[in-house]
């Protein structure tokens, strides 16, 4: 959710085509695949509760944001795409060492394992697009 | 000179009704970030088309080249017009990978 807040903030504010652009394929997948999370929750009929990771993970992208709030053109535009590279570096670590190996639900272990199939390509992407910003 | 002619015109026949090397489309499915198959024979001519299962929108990308946008759930294609080797991605999750063997 943070994700896609960080990405309206980005095509709001940045006036790069690459960024823009990259925000918005963020946003569009993010929507996709929180979709799918509630989705499965329905069915399963479980609630989700928060725990140290998720509070880790909500708390460092919530300070980022402000951070994020505060910068204008090729500061806002590079404080951006590293933030991204380095949140989805953090998501896939959790997903990879904690979140995958503790799922006993068959479909949550598939849902998880596509999530970071689909993130390490957003990590990819935002390490591509951090290349053409220097 | 009858038979000759029937011959001539028998084989006249022949070479219009003989099918020419048929262009054919070839599937290729994506599924949970993964082209399959991820390598492809084709011929100049030929139709690749991509049939994704994803809820999210992928690319075939050709660095330097051409790109096909594969809406989620949907199909994108492209009718191959030069002969070689070209390795593909998705410019959205790069972590995808493709390969075409194109023959002239």
């Amino acid at each position: 959710m943070l994700d896609i807040e960080a990405a309206k903030l980005a095509i709001q504010k940045s006036k790069t085509k690459e960024v823009v652009d990259f925000a918005k394929d963020m946003e569009r997948d993010h929507e996709a695949v929180n979709k799918q999370a509630l989705d499965l929750v329905k069915k399963l009929k479980v609630k989700p509760e928060d725990n140290a990771t998720s509070q880790a993970l909500t708390k460092a992208a919530k300070e980022e944001r402000a951070k994020l709030a505060k910068l204008e053109g090729t500061a806002f535009d590079k404080a951006y795409i590293e933030n991204e590279v380095a949140y989805h570096k953090q998501v896939n670590g959790a997903l990879e060492t904690l979140l995958i190996p503790s799922a006993n639900n068959a479909e949550l272990k598939s849902l998880l394992e596509t999530g970071l199939k689909i993130f390490q390509g957003h990590e990819q992407h935002a390490e591509h697009v951090a290349g053409t910003l220097k | 000179m009858r038979a000759g002619a029937l011959s001539v015109l028998g084989s006249l026949t022949l070479a219009l009704v003989a099918p020419p090397a048929l262009a054919a489309t070839i599937e290729v499915t994506i599924d949970r970030l993964v082209y399959s198959p991820a390598s492809v024979e084709a011929k100049v001519g030929d139709t690749i088309e991509w049939v994704n299962k994803d809820v999210i929108a992928h690319t075939a990308t050709v660095k330097g080249g051409w790109e096909v946008m594969i809406p989620p759930k949907s199909k994108g294609r492209i009718t191959l017009k030069q002969a070689g080797a070209v390795d593909y991605f998705c410019r959205f999750h790069p972590n995808m990978k493709g390969h075409l063997n194109v023959a002239p």
